[in-house]
């Protein structure tokens, strides 16, 4: 491994290289949620949506293993990064409409699960 | 695997962990710490990561202050390589109604007996500390500047990592399906990736420590609860202290890395093991920390997700021995706060268990109090 490849951004959020990346793999890391944990990739603004299959790859590719059968980790809501002060907004007009069943809820059901 | 342990702890999360790691410390040749899933997986790496002295029962003041002890100086007992990020910049606890305002005051002249140096402020004097709070509606607040948080996977991974260096064994994926018993004493863990046999076993295993308590015929009078949480973009530094109020139902913390992370407990919320996410949590977290916090309203919710806590009738663990049980040894039912609770508590467990007097008395945190009837209720819990 030349010492740029080591240095290869893979997780553009939170600048993580892939030489940090190998060295937890190396000393154990098999699932996408350890490798997360201990180097903050995929818990940027945007979720691992880059890094997230290149990591699953360098594991995959260290332990003699299809990509498919490495844990991935769990998808969770927003999908898009959503502003606090927008969320506040929601239903403002009728604050006892949320949590209820009218439609407001039905309308908002795309940010959850 | 190793097929037989001098002790056997069940459980990848910090309290786990940190009772596997002290027991090696201790001189207990071989252990071997046992998770099903990953470690961190449960309820550590859930959690708002809070770490605080201030609290209203005796019991509590007392243990939370021995683990800030330990964790100033953890970093360089665990020889940890990465960061496990605590910081002591404060808990500053919000008081919005009489009860809550009395209740502080009260917990404040408990926290001065214990040598802790809170103190209570005015909504002014809380402004001067965060001044980016919005007071209204505050009648007072306390603050003690030595609580403060840390990141829970960095911690749980040092504790392992140290645990590891000193002999001990962390086996992933393997989760303990039976606990064997000869006559009145624990023989044998069997797990689904083999038998372990072994003289002592430790339940740390969190939200699932009931099941493991059946395992040995240990009833535990505790449930579990899901408890959402959200983290938002790093931005630059906002505040410093961990901002919570009971009657808001809220705590928030902006960590090291610049994200906050705040959650809110919903006094609705149905027993049980879901832990799946719901978007009425992120309209009322954004309601009330808008309000309190004007800046969040332009930062952007990255990521949310739910966690358990696993809570026991007065909101205190569950620590030790449990009579007719010989070799089993439990450190469950954190109710919320495991996480700060870890460093002291993996001490306490490993002098217990190799028979020395444990450096603080915690008998009375037995399970068998609950049968005496002797509960110490928690006044401050989110």
């Amino acid at each position: 491994m030349s010492r740029n490849e080591d240095d290869i951004i893979v997780c553009r959020c939170e600048d993580v290289t892939l030489g940090e990346i190998r060295k937890v793999i190396r000393e154990g890391a098999t699932t996408l949620d350890e490798v997360k944990r201990i180097t903050r990739a995929g818990m940027g603004p945007c979720q691992g949506r880059t890094c997230r299959l290149l990591v699953a790859g360098e594991i995959a590719k260290f332990l003699g293993k299809p990509v498919s059968e490495v844990l991935q980790s769990t998808y969770r809501p927003p999908f898009k990064p959503v502003k606090m002060g927008d969320l506040a907004e929601i239903c403002e007009a009728d604050e006892d409409c949320c949590g209820s069943d009218c439609g407001c809820k039905s309308e908002k059901e795309g940010v959850s699960q | 695997m190793r097929g037989s342990a001098d002790a056997v702890v069940i459980g990848g999360g910090v309290s786990g962990a940190s009772i596997a790691y002290n027991l090696m410390k201790q001189g207990v040749g071989n252990v071997v710490l046992c998770e099903k899933d990953t470690f961190a997986n449960g309820s550590t790496g859930r959690c708002g990561a809070g770490v605080r002295e201030q609290w209203g029962a005796e019991a509590n003041v007392r243990i939370c202050k021995a683990a800030i002890d330990i964790f100033e100086n953890l970093q360089e007992e665990l020889e940890y390589e990465y960061d496990i990020e605590f910081v002591q910049k404060g808990y500053l606890m919000m008081a919005y109604t009489e009860k809550e305002w009395s209740q502080f005051q009260k917990n404040v002249e408990v926290q001065h007996k214990l040598g802790v140096n809170s103190r209570v402020c005015t909504p002014e004097e809380a402004k001067e500390i965060v001044p980016v709070l919005n007071t209204d509606g505050m009648l007072g607040a306390t603050y003690n500047a030595r609580d403060g948080h840390a990141n829970p996977f960095h911690t749980t991974n040092a504790y392992l990592k140290a645990f590891e260096r000193l002999g001990g064994e962390v086996n992933d994926f393997t989760e303990v399906i039976d606990i064997e018993k000869s006559g009145a004493k624990v023989t044998k863990v069997k797990t689904n990736r083999g038998d372990i046999s072994t003289p002592v076993v430790v339940n740390a295993a969190g939200p699932w420590a009931g099941p493991v308590a059946a395992m040995v015929g240990v009833a535990l009078p505790v449930y579990t609860e899901r408890h959402q949480i959200l983290v938002t973009e790093a931005v630059g530094r906002l505040f410093d202290p961990m901002l919570m109020s009971f009657s808001l139902g809220i705590y928030c913390q902006q960590t090291p890395h610049g994200s906050l992370v705040m959650g809110i407990g919903d006094p609705n919320e149905p027993k049980g093991y879901d832990i799946g996410q719901s978007w009425q949590f992120l309209k009322k977290m954004s309601d009330i920390m808008c309000k309190l916090v004007p800046p969040l309203k332009g930062i952007r919710v990255v990521r949310q997700w739910a966690g358990l806590y696993t809570i026991t009738p007065d909101a205190h663990p569950i620590l030790g021995t449990v009579p007719g049980v010989e070799g089993y040894y439990q450190a469950v039912g954190f109710s919320g706060h495991g996480f700060m609770l870890s460093p002291i508590v993996g001490r306490l467990l490993s002098e217990m268990i190799v028979g020395k007097e444990p450096s603080i008395d915690i008998s009375d945190l037995d399970l068998g109090r609950f049968e005496r009837g002797e509960l110490r209720v928690e006044p401050s819990v989110v």
